[in-house]
């Protein structure tokens, strides 16, 4: 385990009771009336959804970044969460929404649509060659580009033929992620699929480390390119794809938290997926917490808090990389 | 498998990039790939490397097909350093060094010390790469190929981009493997280098053999006239030759 593994679980175990008492009502555990129901059917099955899809985002930006070799890359470059959010959309738009289940599997459907789109491009792309494999590499990145700006595209024509103007508010507000009035009906969707794509992702953990020298000097201590981007496809469908399922879009996460980690670890991309997940898990727990608390007529949603701290983030980061201390 | 197996090339073609190559290259020895640009000689080391699928003939590490060997026994064989001195993240040089141990997945505390120290890098073990200058970095990346202790060093130019001190210290630790028993291949621009730091050339021209032997032959004043189209001669005595062009 290290440090960056410690420092962000202790600091979970620290956030976690303090995001059941925190909320518009404070819970005081003695007096509160209906305290325990409230924290067992309300604040505590959100609070645990808030750490799976804060962990699924966070450890796959971790993979991504080091797959990519990029700082900047995000698990959304894989076109995944807007296909997703399309898969959600398309509930919406037929009236589907009502039945508590249909949302969230018309959401993993459209990911699932990202992820075979994503397979059937990196299927044609060669993986034999050094030169057909950096070509892959970029041809499949622009394709994951493709895929969300097509998703995005249909969403707003969703959105724009919209049947009626509850639906249309419904898209819209359901678009700007969110974790209110989640169920253990969402953990139970969501845990499965996160689980499964965090295992995926810390598969590819050695790989990732080979990748730090470029494809070619991966491909030769072993690394098999495709199988590589089998996994991470895997991993990272599953883990956003379940989070946009139950979330909605909730951006930035993946991109934030490896910069979090980073310093504190050996900078290998293997170093990073472990406590990123757990970081990621502390980070949307945290912000969930803090929307929930803020005086506003209206919870702000996370989604919209998060991007509020994502883009600052974002230009100090890309003004940090001019200076060339990334 | 016998580790002072040859590396056999056996009429090896590439659509547009190399026509036919046949070579048998032997352990213990250091092999410079020459040749004018778009010879072919990075094609060929590729191709060694398995990097790059032939679309005819076979490379066999003795009798075994190298293409068909699984990825992982192939990469504890055979160490390739590319010529780009890419290294996405700012890690410290004992961890870079260390990369070379993936194949055998263990720590290699050893082998990972033994190749920092061939390379003179040792009191550099904990800097982050960052610090390092080019020619520093560019040894870092020859021990992470070491680290590996592969029976053969396939090096695509590790000399481009490096002041002649550096040169010299990367022909050293490449010439210690060599003598330990490796087969090293280095495709090398630099003629004189070649012809005075080699043991075996082989020139390439247009996707063919156009030379293959001992140093001096290979690279002898009327073969650069042929393949390179340049009149030069070589001064100086054997293992100190210059080439100069009147």
């Amino acid at each position: 385990m290290n440090r960056a593994t410690l420092i962000f679980a202790l600091l979970l175990v620290l956030a976690f009771p303090l995001s059941l008492l925190a909320g518009r009502v404070w819970i005081d555990p003695a007096a509160t009336p209906n305290a325990a129901l409230i924290v067992m059917e309300l604040r505590l099955p959100r609070s645990v959804l808030a750490m799976i899809v804060g962990a699924g985002l966070g450890a796959a930006g971790a993979a991504m970044q080091g797959y990519l070799r990029n700082p900047l890359a995000d698990p959304g470059l894989f076109g995944i969460s807007p296909m997703a959010a399309l898969g959600a959309v398309a509930s919406f738009w037929f009236g589907f929404s009502a039945s508590a289940w249909l949302l969230p599997v018309f959401a993993l459907l459209g990911a699932a649509a990202g992820m075979a789109l994503l397979a059937l491009i990196a299927g044609r792309t060669s993986s034999g060659s050094p030169g057909g494999a950096g070509g892959g590499l970029a041809l499949f990145t622009l394709a994951g580009l493709m895929i969300a700006s097509l998703a995005g595209a249909l969403t707003a024509l969703a959105i724009t033929l919209s049947p009626n103007a509850f639906a249309l508010s419904e898209i819209v507000l359901w678009l700007n992620g969110a974790l209110t009035d989640r169920s253990w009906r969402d953990v139970a969707i969501a845990a499965p699929c996160v689980a499964a794509g965090l295992v995926l992702l810390r598969l590819t953990a050695r790989w990732l480390d080979a990748m730090t020298l470029g494809q070619e000097a991966a491909q030769s201590l072993g690394v098999r390119p495709q199988a590589l981007l089998w996994l991470l496809v895997g991993g990272v469908g599953l883990t956003v794809g379940a989070s946009v399922a139950v979330a909605g879009i909730i951006g930035f996460v993946g991109l934030i938290v490896p910069h979090l980690v980073r310093p504190l670890t050996d900078r290998l991309p293997s170093s990073l997926i472990v406590p990123s997940a757990l970081a990621g898990a502390l980070l949307v727990l945290v912000a969930d917490s803090t929307v929930r608390v803020l005086p506003l007529m209206t919870e702000l949603r996370l989604g919209i808090a998060l991007s509020l701290i994502g883009a600052p983030f974002f230009l100090h980061l890309l003004l940090k990389m001019r200076r060339g201390r990334v | 498998m016998n580790p002072s197996a040859p590396i056999v090339v056996s009429d090896v073609g590439l659509q547009g990039r190399l026509s036919s190559v046949s070579a048998t290259i032997e352990p213990g020895q250091i092999t410079a790939i020459c040749g004018p640009n778009g010879a072919g000689k990075s094609t060929l080391l590729s191709i060694m490397a398995s990097l790059l699928m032939p679309d005819r003939g076979s490379v066999a590490l003795g009798a075994r097909s190298l293409p068909d060997m699984p990825p992982q026994l192939r990469a504890q064989r055979i160490g390739f350093l590319p010529q780009s001195a890419e290294i996405a993240w700012d890690v410290c040089v004992r961890n870079l060094v260390a990369l070379g141990r993936l194949p055998h997945r263990d720590r290699g505390e050893l082998a990972i010390a033994a190749a920092m120290e061939a390379v003179n890098l040792t009191d550099f073990a904990d800097r982050p790469i960052s610090t390092l200058s080019g020619g520093e970095q560019a040894r870092a990346l020859l021990a992470r190929v070491l680290a590996g202790e592969p029976d053969w060093i396939l090096a695509d130019e590790p000399l481009a981009a490096l002041d002649f001190y550096h040169q010299q210290a990367v022909m050293r630790s490449l010439r210690a493997s060599a003598d330990a028993g490796v087969g090293v291949v280095i495709v090398l621009h630099d003629l004189a280098t070649a012809i005075n730091r080699a043991d075996r050339v082989l020139v390439l021209d247009r996707g063919e053999v156009a030379a293959d032997g001992a140093p001096e032959q290979a690279l002898a004043a009327q073969n650069i006239a042929r393949i390179w189209g340049v009149d030069a001669r070589w001064i100086g005595d054997p293992g100190s030759r210059a080439l100069i062009m009147p």
